[in-house]
């Protein structure tokens, strides 16, 4: 099996890890500290074309591949998990569904101005009721002359209140369970759409994290994504690409907790020398280092079954599993070596270590990615 | 209009270390990115094709790895890449590089070859100006800002104590500082593209017609005897409000006292 990554893979690593220095890092700290949403930085990935990066030229994206799409987020995720949790939730949630299952129109419409940024894209599945057990959606859709009717509210939406675009779940057949699902494009500005409150996180604190309302909101039938009925399959096939996105961003987390902390232990004297040179030191750096390589073929596989695979449900779900535990065992432990310093918001290691919790819960937790593993290996 | 940018690839010398013991740089695992002053040029080129519309190619002279400098030129948006490179050109000081860079100029057409004032790992500024004198056209060197209106183009060209505003008639050449302005980053697309829908053309020593005695090792006057790293030197002392009477009088203390005289 071949890791090696192509020149251009490996030019467009060298791209993301410049413009994540100099134009995501500065304001990492002060996003976190405001809970303000990262706009400078989305102004410059739309400049630079960020935010289409796995769709076809046709359509206005980059036309590279999700391997690539992944180190992006990989990179950005180094120093600032706040700004890739916008970028990711925009690509591989409000965008590729419309990509995959958007009819021409819908795709002219919605897909060309996703890709090129124009619109910032979201995607609204979970409600107060309904969490992992997506079944129990209480929003419906209701179908009225040349459009439907949606009553009900979904929430901690990314992107909430600042996406032009949201791919919303509701139930068109209350008595079909997961199979009266359906999926709709819904616009920011469609009649009977408001925003309820922004949540108040433990980690990521600079995205926005809302509650949608939707109160006889007015969705032309035009909109219904893929046929009625059909939701279901669409957000989860969804969710394996998302999952594959937070694999990537978890292991970016892990990997920049430990930059900051080989830079720390080597300046850091106690006992009259180096962190560096303690045993203890070498012994978990040398731990951390393993987890992260393995986390990062995980997810690299992932990414390139995305690309070639009719489906990567389970690479996904592992990937995002692995990821996710190594970012949280990852940054506590470098918070743990910096001691006193790294418990404090001087050092970027105590929000890195906030950021990574949220990797083990969104876009499936990390007990949903068993049953999918488990699901095909007991199969 | 067609802009040519003359572009190096050098070691970044931000993160070259020099051995302490040879005194020699340790180029191991040192990334290779385009000379910054040329970076700017390239910008400036680009920005150029923006505002106006123009044609640019960049070139470079360089083993085949500098393919790398020439691609990442193609994803920040130049048009064409034409990369120089033959062993008979290796060893080359800068009269022999600005020979075989001419040479190969001849063969592209241009009406502005922008290059970097110099390269950071030489730092000599003479390769530009020398390829200006082989093309016999105007040279205008480090360039703070750069405009172009019909034929001619204007500088503003950063002297030590002052600024000089400079006209020329095209075709000319500009040495570029990386003053002159931010460069943009690639795009993802760009690198796509670059690498699967670009060529980058090669020109070797039969494609160019120069003489053997102008190129390479043998076409190189410059012999280097040693490099070694300079000491560092102590801080400097500042005597200030004195008159100039006094001023002299210390000057003439001072070197006494060093017996200078």
């Amino acid at each position: 099996m071949d890791f090696t990554l192509s020149k251009e893979q490996e030019m467009a690593r060298t791209l993301f890890r410049d413009f994540a220095e100099k134009e995501v890092k500065p304001y990492a700290q002060e996003l976190d500290e405001e809970e303000r949403f990262p706009s400078e930085a989305l102004e410059k990935l739309r400049k630079y074309k960020f935010m289409g990066i796995p769709y076809p030229k046709e359509w206005g994206g980059a036309g590279c591949d999700n391997l690539t799409y992944t180190i992006c987020i990989e990179e950005i995720s180094k120093v600032c998990a706040t700004t890739s949790t916008m970028l990711s939730a925009h690509e591989s949630l409000g965008t590729w569904p419309i990509y995959k299952f958007g009819t021409q129109q819908q795709k002219e419409k919605y897909l060309k101005k996703l890709c090129t940024g124009e619109y910032l894209g979201a995607f609204a599945l979970t409600e107060p009721n309904a969490g992992t057990d997506s079944s129990a959606q209480q929003t419906r859709a209701v179908p009225e002359g040349d459009h439907y009717v949606l009553n009900g509210s979904k929430i901690f939406i990314t992107n909430g209140g600042y996406a032009d675009t949201y791919i919303v779940f509701a139930m068109t057949d209350k008595s079909k369970g997961n199979h009266g699902i359906s999926a709709f494009i819904v616009e920011k500005n469609f009649p009977g759409f408001t925003f309820g409150k922004k949540e108040k996180k433990m980690g990521i604190r600079g995205s926005a994290t809302r509650e949608l309302i939707f109160e006889n909101c007015i969705v032309p039938k035009e909109n219904l994504l893929g046929q009625e009925g059909k939701g279901f399959p669409i957000a989860m096939m969804t969710l394996d690409g998302g999952r594959i996105g937070i694999a990537a961003q978890a292991l970016g987390i892990a990997e920049g907790a430990l930059n900051e902390t080989i830079k720390y232990v080597k300046e850091r004297k106690q006992f009259g020398r180096p962190l560096a040179k303690f045993q203890n030191t070498k012994f978990e750096i040398a731990d951390m280092a393993t987890k992260i390589q393995a986390a990062q073929y995980l997810t690299y596989r992932a990414a390139i079954a995305k690309d070639t695979q009719k489906s990567c449900s389970l690479e996904a779900a592992m990937a995002k599993l692995y990821c996710a535990s190594t970012a949280m065992d990852v940054t506590t432990r470098c918070v743990q070596l910096h001691g006193g310093y790294g418990y404090t918001r001087e050092y970027p290691v105590e929000r890195m270590m906030r950021d990574a919790k949220i990797t083990e819960i969104y876009e499936g937790t990390s007990e949903v990615q068993k049953m999918v593993i488990s699901k095909y290996a007991l199969k | 209009m067609n802009i040519v940018v003359c572009i190096k690839q050098v070691p970044d010398t931000n993160e070259v270390k020099i051995d302490p013991k040879t005194g020699r740089l340790i180029r191991e695992g040192v990334p290779s990115i385009i000379n910054p002053d040329d970076k700017a040029g390239l910008e400036a080129a680009l920005r150029l094709k923006d505002s106006q519309g123009a044609h640019v190619t960049a070139v470079s002279m360089g083993p085949p790895q500098a393919d790398t400098a020439l691609r990442e030129a193609l994803a920040m948006g130049a048009d064409e890449a034409v990369l120089i490179t033959d062993r008979a050109f290796g060893g080359a000081d800068t009269w022999a590089t600005a020979h075989t860079l001419a040479a190969a100029l001849k063969t592209i057409p241009y009406d502005l070859i922008i290059t970097g004032r110099q390269a950071i790992d030489g730092d000599t500024a003479q390769v530009g100006p020398q390829i200006a004198e082989n093309l016999h056209i105007p040279n205008i060197s480090y360039a703070e800002e750069l405009k172009v209106e019909g034929e001619y183009v204007t500088v503003k060209r950063q002297f030590e104590d002052r600024y000089h505003i400079l006209r020329a008639k095209m075709p000319c050449l500009i040495t570029a500082l990386s003053e002159l302005n931010e460069p943009r980053y690639m795009t993802p697309q760009g690198i796509f593209d670059a690498y699967r829908e670009k060529q980058v053309k090669t020109l070797t020593r039969k494609d160019l017609d120069v003489k053997d005695g102008d190129i390479g090792l043998k076409g190189s006057p410059t012999r280097v005897i040693q490099t070694f790293t300079k000491s560092p030197k102590a801080a400097g002392t500042l005597v200030n409000n004195l008159t100039s009477e006094e001023a002299a009088e210390y000057l003439l203390d001072k070197m006494k006292e060093k017996f200078i005289i």
